[in-house]
């Protein structure tokens, strides 16, 4: 049974209903520690002791976030500025994160077309994840295809709960399968 | 027995025994009173000697009603009172009206001349204010449509009395020979007069009430609040309910009605908590003794010569007044088992009664025997409607409503229920509360000060007079309903005093707590408080952040600095805490202070607080870029 950390990070959570269903779906399970960001840290004073021990348990970390101006909000990029240490998680004598999994679980209020080069945002999500897929081969973890809820400006209900119990589905598939076979590279039109 | 003191010991004796006993039971208290009034009554222990003395109790007594709907009438703001005018006016009137027509007519079939009926009647039909609200209280469902219901009946019954008084002297048959002074005490100054004159003194007096409620208890309240003598402030409650009683009755109104207007008038004031919480203690005195009494004028020997008679007549009452109510119950919508707890709760004749039973006595429309047989079922009434209740509500009514969830309780409240008590409205407290009020939260804010008080209501606080410390005020003020207390106030005994309290008293209630330094601070620790606000930290701390800045520190950096160091102060205040007690008691007070900031300043506390913030630095990855290079 692997170890998942979820670096869980909104600024105004009581107001994401599409967050809240996904947080809601993977709340209390066995070996998923959740971390809100937000909540640990509203002065951007992040604890860098802390969160390496927490990132050193874990066997699978997710940055979860909803994407704004194609990237992270920015208590989550503090995070990676401050916690991603030079020698520790790159750099000489930066191991501690080898091996590890990483990915993005992320919610977009444009849908899937609109992440496509045929879409308004002339790219697939892939692309807008680079910097993340990087920060990841720096510290030589494996980086997998995000988790992507799109469209949140108009899902209905219904398909909000599926969605969250995909969610569910996926982080048990993550803990609990003998091999990760998920793709190890989002879809990007570059490479 | 004679003597005061004997009296007094004895009933007190009696109470502290049957009371706590009744209540282990799951009784209540009503019914403890009642019970241990029978065991020193007459017929039992034989402690009060007849019937008359323990009537004269009664009436002493009865003044605990009127405080308890003056207190009553304090949890009731004008607007909410208007909003349950429906239920007075309607389900109030109809019980009244129904009750008294039924009573009347059986009556007229037994047969009985019909102004004796009518009297009987009009009397039977009200129910006993004092037991249905104090079991309606204990059982916390005031707020309740069930509470709200039967509130609304009694205060008709209230209402009702002024006319039933008046009307009793045109019933009378055969004149009798009536001093002009008749001795009852609801007949004032005022029956010498024209009628018109009458019936203008009784608005006057109304109007005095409304008037001394808006403009004259207030300033009273605020000048002797500011003598900060409690005594003369519990004083003053008293002279209020006192002062009204004894303008109603000089009028010929219902004293408990004039109380319950003026408690409605000061609903609003600041010092409602103040007045609630000096004056129950009074009014549970006295309605204790009250129940104490009526239990001992229960004429066993008349229940036991006539007992077929007597219990007929009680049940049979009991069972009309509940047919009654239970109609009206339903008509109101109300869900059977709640509708059935209605019904019971108000079956009962009331204590009003034995005024009127008197009256017509001393009138000559009932004969002594008629009002001997009334009062005897009368009090077994009393007595058997709160075992009833007690039996609803432990088995039928569980085995009722096992099925339906009651679905009446979402009513909205009579009063505010904050979440948060915030005590000390000075300047921390009340930068503390804009803060909370800009957010949506709306607290509970008491203070001691009157003359802030009076400023910050014309500023729109909401503020109320109070003494936090006191267990019965902090109970008035929603401390079982709250979650979270503050004390903003500067002086630290009286906060530790609030503490001790609120383990003692309301252990669910998260304290916060403004501390004057770290050694106030300590106390507070040594006490399991765990939210202690130093009231300099933060400041200091900006203060010094500014200071950085002027001298060319960039902000952000200073700003993480300044973090660091406030979390590494409040850090560092758990450790010292456990030196604190170690220190040879001969170091002075003053030496020991610049000890403790010696170990602040230096050591091994100072190590962990790091100055050097590394973070965003590339110092250490150019070296070894550079090294990398020579290398190649």
């Amino acid at each position: 049974m692997r170890k998942i950390l979820i670096l869980f990070a909104h600024p105004k959570f009581e107001h994401s209903e599409a967050n809240q269903a996904m947080i809601h779906a993977i709340s209390g399970l066995e070996n998923v520690e959740i971390r809100d960001l937000y909540e640990l840290y509203p002065d951007f004073n992040i604890s860098i002791q802390l969160e390496q021990e927490a990132l050193f348990q874990a066997d699978v970390v997710i940055w979860h976030h909803p994407i704004y101006w194609y990237s992270c909000p920015p208590l989550l990029k503090q995070w990676i500025d401050l916690v991603l240490e030079f020698g520790w998680a790159y750099g000489p004598g930066g191991v501690y994160l080898k091996g590890k999994y990483l990915l993005n679980a992320i919610t977009s209020g444009g849908s899937d077309l609109a992440y496509s080069s045929e879409g308004r945002n002339q790219h697939p999500i892939g692309n807008f994840l680079l910097p993340f897929e990087q920060t990841a081969k720096l510290c030589l973890m494996k980086y997998l295809a995000p988790f992507h809820l799109s469209g949140t400006f108009k899902i209905t209900d219904s398909e909000l709960q599926i969605k969250a119990n995909d969610y569910r589905d996926f982080i048990l598939e993550l803990r609990d399968s003998q091999v990760i076979d998920r793709p190890l590279r989002p879809k990007t039109s570059l490479s | 027995m004679n003597g005061f003191l004997a009296n007094a010991v004895v009933y007190i004796i009696a109470a502290i025994i049957c009371v706590p006993l009744a209540k282990r039971l799951g009784m209540g208290s009503v019914l403890g009173y009642l019970l241990a009034g029978i065991l020193i009554g007459p017929y039992l222990l034989g402690f009060i000697t007849n019937e008359g003395q323990g009537q004269d109790i009664m009436h002493a007594t009865e003044f605990g009603v009127v405080m308890m709907l003056f207190l009553i009438g304090l949890e009731l703001e004008p607007k909410n009172l208007w909003k349950i005018r429906d239920l007075i006016i309607r389900i109030g009137l109809s019980q009244v009206l129904v009750s008294a027509a039924l009573v009347f007519i059986i009556a007229i079939l037994i047969p009985i001349q019909w102004q004796t009926a009518l009297a009987i009647a009009l009397s039977m039909a009200l129910s006993s204010t004092a037991i249905v609200l104090q079991s309606l209280k204990e059982r916390n469902e005031m707020n309740s449509l069930l509470g709200k219901m039967s509130f609304g009946v009694l205060l008709m019954q209230d209402i009702a009395v002024i006319p039933i008084l008046a009307v009793l002297p045109l019933l009378v048959v055969a004149v009798p020979e009536l001093s002009a002074d008749h001795a009852d005490g609801m007949h004032g100054l005022i029956d010498s007069l024209p009628a018109w004159a009458q019936t203008l003194s009784i608005f006057a007096a109304i109007g005095a009430v409304i008037l001394l409620g808006r403009y004259g208890f207030g300033p009273l309240l605020n000048f002797v609040a500011k003598t900060r003598l409690r005594e003369l402030f519990t004083a003053s409650a008293l002279l209020i309910v006192v002062g009204i009683s004894y303008l109603m009755e000089l009028v010929g109104l219902s004293p408990a009605l004039g109380a319950f207007l003026a408690g409605v008038i000061l609903a609003n004031s600041p010092y409602r908590h103040a007045l609630e919480s000096d004056l129950e203690p009074f009014k549970g005195l006295l309605l204790g003794l009250f129940f104490m009494a009526v239990g001992s004028t229960i004429n066993f020997s008349l229940i036991y010569n006539e007992a077929s008679t007597i219990l007929t007549l009680t049940l049979g009452i009991i069972l009309l007044k509940t047919s009654v109510l239970l109609v009206l119950g339903k008509i109101k919508n109300l869900q059977f088992s709640t509708n059935l707890k209605f019904a019971i709760g108000l079956s009962q004749v009331g204590e009003f009664s034995f005024v009127t039973y008197a009256f017509a006595l001393q009138l000559g429309i009932f004969e002594q025997s008629l009002a001997d047989t009334l009062m005897a079922v009368t009090a077994l009434s009393m007595t058997i409607s709160p075992i009833l209740m007690l039996i609803f509500d432990k088995w039928i009514i569980p085995a009722l409503s096992k099925n339906n969830e009651s679905r009446d309780q979402k009513m909205d409240s009579f009063h505010e229920h904050n979440k948060v008590i915030l005590i000390g409205f000075g300047h921390f407290g009340s930068t503390l509360g804009r803060f909370l009020r800009a957010s949506g939260v709306e607290a509970t804010i008491l203070d001691s000060d009157p003359e802030r008080i009076e400023y910050l209501r014309k500023m729109g606080f909401k503020v109320y007079f109070g003494d936090g410390t006191r267990s019965e005020l902090l109970q008035s003020a929603g401390a079982e309903e709250a979650s979270i207390l503050i004390s903003a106030i500067d002086n630290t005994e009286y906060s530790l005093k609030l503490v001790e309290l609120c383990k003692q008293e309301f252990p669910h209630l998260e304290v916060m707590i403004r501390a004057k330094n770290r050694y106030d601070a300590f106390e507070l620790m040594e006490k399991g408080v765990t939210n202690i606000y130093r009231e300099h930290l933060d400041t200091s701390i900006k203060m010094g952040e500014d200071v950085l800045k002027k001298l060319g520190f960039r902000a952000h950096t200073v700003h993480r600095m300044a973090k660091q160091f406030h979390d590494y102060d409040e850090e560092a205040l758990k450790v010292l805490v456990n030196y604190k007690n170690n220190r040879d008691e001969y170091i002075s007070k003053n030496k020991q202070q610049i000890e403790l900031q010696e170990s602040l300043l230096s050591g091994e506390l100072m190590r962990k607080f790091s100055v050097n913030d590394h973070t965003w630095d590339s110092d250490g990855i150019k070296e070894v870029e550079k090294s990398n290079e020579d290398e190649r």
